[in-house]
């Protein structure tokens, strides 16, 4: 008896925190689903076995801050016919890219003692700085559910239904009352929705995780948070987080000070 | 005779990057180093100018698998710097979302990662051939744990609820319902799985640890006690730089931690369980002892069966919590920031996890300083390597590699987390 030929799927650590593979692992009511629908072909963190490409899917975790992963997404878009990075690191370039603001050098020397033993680029940068890339899932960390629609998708050959509105809209889709408008300062009205409004649900403002949306108007929303008290320093933090490179955030950051 | 190298470039099953290096000289292991390449993040850096109250969001990137214990290492570090002291039921709340953390990162770690090891399977997947039960019940245990993250932090990864001072906002106790209802079955699981992890063949090894954890004067210790280990330390968690110290070594871009005055230490499960074995309950005691254990295990291999009691003692815990919870008048805390040093140590589920920030009066950090549970485990991880292989030095390398692959494994490593801590020193002139 032959076995059908399953979709081989590979997923790939660069530099991050593991939460957005883990997200793969998190859905544990789909996962052994999923692992029969699919060939796990590459994924070091829940196997040891580990077969060679080519692979119909990759999903690529991190950010790009060494030179040997400047070279290896190379060759893992070489075996990949699809290319999905999952989150704020592969997608943005994630929180380690707040190095793009400083002099990496001086970086290095004041971290390690022995700075000779340290090899890093000067910024982190997404994949798609690196090699051509066929979807972002935005987030940090991404959410489950996105990642089952976006994997099943490109299985089936169709595009992801992943909306790219702000999470202002899921807040009114959840009957959230508004946190601005009781005084609380909100990234909601430029970020990717996505989260499900997770933040303003919890009595606090959006701090942005799933970065910009798409045409985000966010000196209006500046404009806005000084309005009810914020500092340019309080701005300038807010939109350099873990979408800091992301460039509406880069942006809109560097207009409230260095 | 013979040199020979037996490596790993690629360690699977474990959070992070990392290789093993194993050299073999006239029948005598020369070195055994883990040999951790996940490139750095800078964490310690670029907190560095950021506000008290981001931190706690911050610092979770630290770490996708355990992003609990670093917002409460940092929240208590950040209170203790403010004189802020958080009580009653809001610190309540903060043991019931680390019981979550232990309960999910547990359960990931003993059923999908380890437990292959010792029965002969690449993965969790391939064993579910053979043992879905035991699969499917894992996967249940780890969401009871990742339902409390979310109930209580808002989502399992990268919660975003934990504020300094307590809480954003605080569950009813109509939204604890259902947590009880799933961690009742989830406790019966849990005893299920230990009884199961015990019947695993165990390789006849025991090291002589010097065991660090916190240790509580009437708890079994996740936020708060002294840190004490089985030879002489008992030291306020403010003192752990004057018994402690980190190296940087050419092989790993995680420091590696000793104890100053003799050097390797252990912390996590292990630890915790022989310093804390009677602040457990008597029925996770009788437990233990029910799968061959003392209140102390020295076989590293054994930690799957402590991990998997763990996961009973947390289960029960949250119970407990859930049981006694009555949402408290507000949220969190007034925190008013002022100059000055703080210290946190929580338990992680990997071991402790030890912070220091220092603040100036609007509660920007001017240094930061982060040691979690892998980089202190490193020296110990390679120090069982060293024997492991030294054991079974007789066997083929894949036998020899395997084996120590399941060493390193043993300690549930998050290398992800341990390479971006690294010793912050700023010289100015």
């Amino acid at each position: 008896m032959t076995e059908r030929r399953r979709p081989r799927l590979a997923v790939w650590k660069f530099a991050s925190c593991d939460g957005c593979q883990l997200s793969l692992l998190d859905c544990e009511d789909e996962f052994l689903a999923l692992a029969d629908a699919i060939q796990i072909a590459n994924f070091p963190e829940a196997s040891s076995a580990v077969e060679d490409g080519p692979y119909d899917l990759s999903l690529v975790e991190g950010s790009i801050t060494t030179a040997h992963d400047a070279e290896r997404i190379r060759k893992v878009r070489q075996q990949s016919r699809h290319l999905i990075t999952i989150g704020a690191c592969a997608t943005a370039g994630g929180i380690q890219a707040l190095r793009n603001f400083a002099d990496v050098n001086d970086f290095i020397a004041a971290v390690y003692a022995s700075p000779q033993y340290i090899k890093a680029l000067a910024t982190s940068t997404p994949i798609s700085a690196h090699v051509t890339v066929d979807f972002e899932l935005h987030g940090c960390p991404i959410n489950k559910e996105q990642l089952i629609e976006v994997i099943s998708a490109f299985l089936a050959g169709r595009k992801p239904a992943i909306a790219a509105h702000s999470v202002c809209v899921e807040c009114k889709r959840c009957g959230t009352v508004c946190v601005m408008v009781q005084g609380t300062p909100c990234l909601g009205p430029v970020t990717h929705a996505g989260c499900g409004a997770i933040c303003p649900s919890y009595r606090r403002g959006c701090y942005g995780c799933y970065g910009p949306m798409e045409t985000p108007n966010t000196a209006a929303l500046a404009r806005e948070w000084r309005m009810l008290g914020a500092a340019p320093r309080d701005i300038r933090r807010a939109f350099r987080t873990f979408n800091a490179a992301a460039e509406p955030f880069l942006k809109e950051s560097q207009a409230h000070g260095n | 005779m013979a040199t020979k190298t037996i490596r790993v470039d690629y360690l699977a099953r474990v959070e992070g990057e990392g290789a093993l290096d194993l050299h073999v000289n006239d029948g005598r292991v020369t070195t055994a180093q883990l040999n951790i390449f996940e490139p750095p993040r800078f964490f310690e850096a670029f907190l560095r100018g950021r506000g008290y109250a981001e931190t706690p969001d911050i610092v979770a990137r630290i770490c996708g698998i355990c992003p609990i214990a670093y917002q409460m290492s940092a929240v208590h570090a950040i209170e203790s710097a403010f004189g802020v002291k958080v009580d009653g039921q809001l610190r309540a709340l903060r043991r019931l979302i680390y019981c979550g953390e232990w309960i999910e990162s547990h359960a990931l770690h003993v059923v999908m990662l380890h437990a292959p090891d010792f029965l002969g399977f690449p993965d969790a997947i391939q064993m579910a051939r053979d043992h879905g039960d035991a699969v499917r019940n894992g996967l249940a245990l780890k969401k009871a744990g990742n339902e409390v993250m979310r109930v209580l932090g808002g989502r399992e990864i990268h919660p975003v609820n934990v504020k300094v001072g307590g809480f954003h906002r605080v569950p009813s106790s109509a939204e604890l319902v259902p947590l009880g209802e799933n961690l009742k079955r989830a406790h019966d699981l849990a005893t299920d799985l230990v009884r199961w992890v015990a019947t695993f063949p165990f390789p006849e090894f025991e090291q002589n640890y010097e065991f660090v954890a916190l240790r509580h004067p009437d708890e079994y210790p996740f936020n708060e006690g002294r840190l004490v280990s089985n030879r002489d330390i008992d030291i306020d968690i403010a003192d752990y730089e004057t018994e402690f110290e980190e190296r940087h070594v050419a092989h790993s871009t995680a420091l590696h931690s000793v104890v100053k005055r003799r050097g390797a230490y252990l912390v996590g499960p292990l630890a915790r369980y022989a310093l804390n074995f009677d602040r457990l309950p008597a029925s996770v005691q009788t437990l233990a002892r029910e799968t061959g254990l003392g209140p102390e295990c020295n076989n590293p291999f054994q930690s799957i069966i402590v991990r998997a009691l763990e996961i009973v003692y947390a289960c029960q815990e949250a119970l407990r919590l859930i049981a006694a919870y009555e949402p408290p008048d507000v949220a969190s805390m007034r925190v008013t920031p002022r100059v000055g040093t703080g210290f946190g140590c929580t338990e992680a589920p990997r071991g402790i996890c030890w912070h220091r920030y220092d603040f100036d009066a609007e509660g920007t950090i001017r240094e930061a300083r982060i040691v979690p549970p892998t980089s202190q485990n490193q020296p110990s991880i390679e120090a069982d390597l060293k024997a492991v292989a030294t054991s079974i030095l007789d066997q083929s390398d894949d036998i020899i590699r395997a084996r120590c692959e399941q060493s390193i494994r043993n300690y549930d490593p998050c290398i992800s987390c341990s390479a971006h801590f690294l010793r912050l020193s700023v010289h100015r002139t």
